[in-house]
């Protein structure tokens, strides 16, 4: 069988489950549309938490990110994770004791301001719009190659699935396919790392494997590959390279991003009871390690593969035994078909620079060591493996390895789940928003029922119309989103939740100027450094470490932002009236789990 | 006890324990992970040390520990109160 049929084969049986399930879990109220009626069990929803956050960056992107960097970029792993404790400890049974729909519900509710209510909606389209771009984007890529369609009507494909499922579903059709993807995304992501990790390292534990020996040479594996990259002139893998303080704050922008992001706290009203949110939210975290852990071993250890396929001496011996790959061999020999096959998708490239029928990988940055010796002995014209994008570690992996063609077919199947099963989640947020805090508390509030849940189904049918238009033609600042809906989450929608829920003294004032002083912050820091909106060269600043405020780059900036909306909220508390009694009541209720079932109907 | 105290009270033992799980969780990330990682250089994991095992796996382990610990703890804690559901 061919790979496009096995890959048409995978994607297209994924396709068939997520629709069945779609069909079977329609959403027939509006409790089930926005919160699946409250009835979805704690590990269930651990699980779907999982899909709804594992977006297209986690799964295609993160492996690689921490593959050519190491150790700086676990500020992804941790970042990523560590902001579950948080909203485990800190924001998920509150919100859910309070039992209503949406997050601007209950900033407008405990704010007593609707006003409150509208900046948290700003807030919410903003984070969730540039994210679901990124997610959109990557459906279409993923389509273009596997399917061999063009990225246009892989797109389409893909939003008429989400159309499917999600408008007819809502929360509760999204849960369980969710679920669904959940399980095929993280087959497709263990099953090359279980391979690899046996051929490297000879432990089937991806987790332990990264710890593990190098069976070919006997060294420890992250020694062996600490003295091949060394030899190469780039930096120790181990190593800490960047500022202390950058990673610190950049660790936490991610946290308290990963708290506040509109899409995952939602998943935590659909389960029945305080302490299920609490557990909920355990379990999602297991859920999320299971990819999460593997993801630095299949970083390095696809590292490892690459630059071992371009210095074959490495394997065993030393290092400098055999210093280049032939031209001849990587256009010809069954082994390297897999960099004949990227090299189409533009995601790896090489270039024999000097005319010497080789093709040398090394760091040409590096200023000393033997690897800058040998390249001026030799004469060498700079690096020659010219383009490796982080993105190839995690597709690239199963064909690197030699995989047999199913496992590259449900590493498609993967990628789509990843993508698909945040989008849902985006898009949910964003309907919500509009439908529930714009439609029905603002503009009309005497809408009925049925009307409520016609509108929540308009609007995500138009969001996702939005979305596929923004994929189809991504704005320049798409690569630039991670950095703005962080920021934006951090320094605006976590700190308000939590004064909300562990101040009964932060009043209205306090927290509109709080969110307003904390956006605004943010988005001058970052737009100094990237641009006005993202348009390049209108910069104020240039991106480098040596122009960033002590040291702290644009992407960390959402801590601070943090810390000012906080500061701000108190000051402007301190000198405003008190909040009414009925809110100070409120917040004592979402304080004790007791009653939470009744506080559905509303 | 009235119920104001009562409820008080469960507020206040409800933070300490947030308060000492925050800790745990700034300690295994921001501190042995990074600030803290020259000082356990020595402690050798792997081919590597220490704070990069915390960096790349222990924390996560840590986190998830940490949730099931506070949502026992809070559910024994809703019994002693009497507000569990």
């Amino acid at each position: 069988m061919s790979q496009f049929t096995l890959n048409l084969l995978f994607i297209g049986a994924s396709f068939a489950l997520y629709i069945g399930i779609a069909i079977y879990c329609r959403a027939k109220s509006t409790a089930e549309f926005y919160a699946a009626n409250r009835g979805v069990s704690p590990v269930v929803n651990g699980m779907a938490t999982a899909a709804d956050w594992m977006s297209a960056a986690s799964f295609i992107s993160m492996a690689g990110l921490i593959a050519f960097t190491g150790y700086d970029n676990s500020t992804y792993l941790m970042g990523w994770t560590g902001g579950y404790v948080l909203l485990a400890l800190l924001l998920a049974p509150y919100l859910r004791k309070f039992g209503k729909f949406t997050v601007p519900e209950f900033i407008g509710d405990r704010f007593y301001s609707p006003t409150a209510r509208i900046i948290g909606v700003i807030c919410l389209l903003i984070v969730s719009i540039t994210y679901v771009i990124g997610q959109m984007t990557g459906v279409g890529v993923t389509f273009s190659r596997y399917l061999e369609v063009s990225n246009s009507t892989g797109l389409w494909i893909g939003a008429a699935l989400v159309f499917c499922y999600a408008v007819l579903g809502g929360m509760k059709g999204i849960t369980y396919t969710q679920v669904a993807q959940y399980v095929v995304l993280i087959i497709a992501y263990t099953i090359p790392a279980v391979f690899i990790s046996l051929q490297l390292t000879g432990n089937f534990l991806p987790q332990l494997g990264l710890f593990g020996t190098h069976e070919a040479s006997g060294m420890a594996f992250l020694a062996k590959l600490d003295m091949l990259v060394t030899d190469l002139g780039f930096r120790q893998y181990t190593a800490h390279h960047n500022s202390t303080l950058d990673m610190v704050l950049f660790t936490m922008a991610l946290m308290i991003g990963t708290a506040g992001l509109p899409h995952v706290i939602i998943r935590f009203f659909t389960v029945p009871k305080v302490s299920d949110a609490r557990k909920s939210a355990g379990w999602a975290l297991v859920f999320i390690a299971l990819l999460y852990t593997v993801a630095p071993a299949v970083g390095s250890m696809a590292r490892f593969n690459l630059t071992a396929t371009m210095w074959p001496g490495a394997q065993t011996g030393d290092t400098y035994s055999q210093p280049a790959v032939s031209l001849d061999s990587i256009q010809n020999d069954a082994d390297k078909a897999w960099m004949r096959n990227w090299q189409v998708t533009g995601l790896l490239n090489w270039e024999d620079k000097n005319g010497d029928g080789l093709i040398q990988y090394y760091n040409d940055a590096a200023t000393t060591g033997p690897v800058t010796e040998m390249a001026t002995a030799q004469g060498l014209a700079g690096n020659e493996l010219t383009t490796v994008n982080n993105d190839i570690m995690v597709l690239a992996n199963p064909e690197i390895a030699n995989l047999p063609g199913w496992v590259i077919a449900i590493v498609a199947a993967g990628g789509l789940a990843a993508a698909l099963s945040t989008a849902a989640g985006l898009l949910l947020a964003i309907s919500g928003a509009v439908s529930h805090d714009l439609i029905k508390g603002t503009l009309r509030p005497n809408i009925s029922e049925k009307g409520e849940l016609m509108a929540a189904r308009i609007s995500m049918a138009l969001s996702i119309l939005v979305a596929t238009l923004l994929g189809l033609n991504p704005p320049g600042f798409a690569a630039q989103t991670v950095a703005l809906a962080f920021g934006l989450a951090a320094s605006s929608i976590f700190p308000v939740l939590m004064m909300g829920i562990f101040s009964k003294t932060v009043t209205k004032e306090g927290a509109i100027a709080g969110m307003l002083a904390g956006i605004i912050s943010t988005l001058l820091y970052i737009f100094a450094y990237k641009g006005w909106f993202f348009i390049s060269g209108t910069n104020m600043l240039e991106d480098t470490a040596a122009n960033w405020l002590f040291g702290i780059s644009p992407a960390s900036f959402g801590t601070i932002g943090a810390l000012i909306n906080f500061v701000v909220a108190y000051l402007v508390s301190q000198a405003t009236e008190k909040p009414p009694v009925e809110v100070q009541e409120l917040v004592e209720s979402i304080r004790v789990p007791r009653g939470s079932g009744s506080a559905v109907m509303h | 006890m009235s119920d104001r105290q009562s409820s008080n009270a469960y507020w206040q033992a409800n933070l300490r324990i947030i308060y000492g799980c925050i800790a745990v969780w700034a300690l295994v990330s921001y501190g042995a992970a990074i600030i803290f990682r020259p000082l356990l250089q020595s402690i050798p994991i792997g081919g590597t040390d220490l704070g990069f095992w915390f960096a790349q796996q222990g924390s996560i382990l840590c986190f998830i520990v940490l949730i099931f610990f506070y949502a026992a703890r809070m559910n024994k804690l809703d019994a002693e109160y009497g507000v569990d559901e």
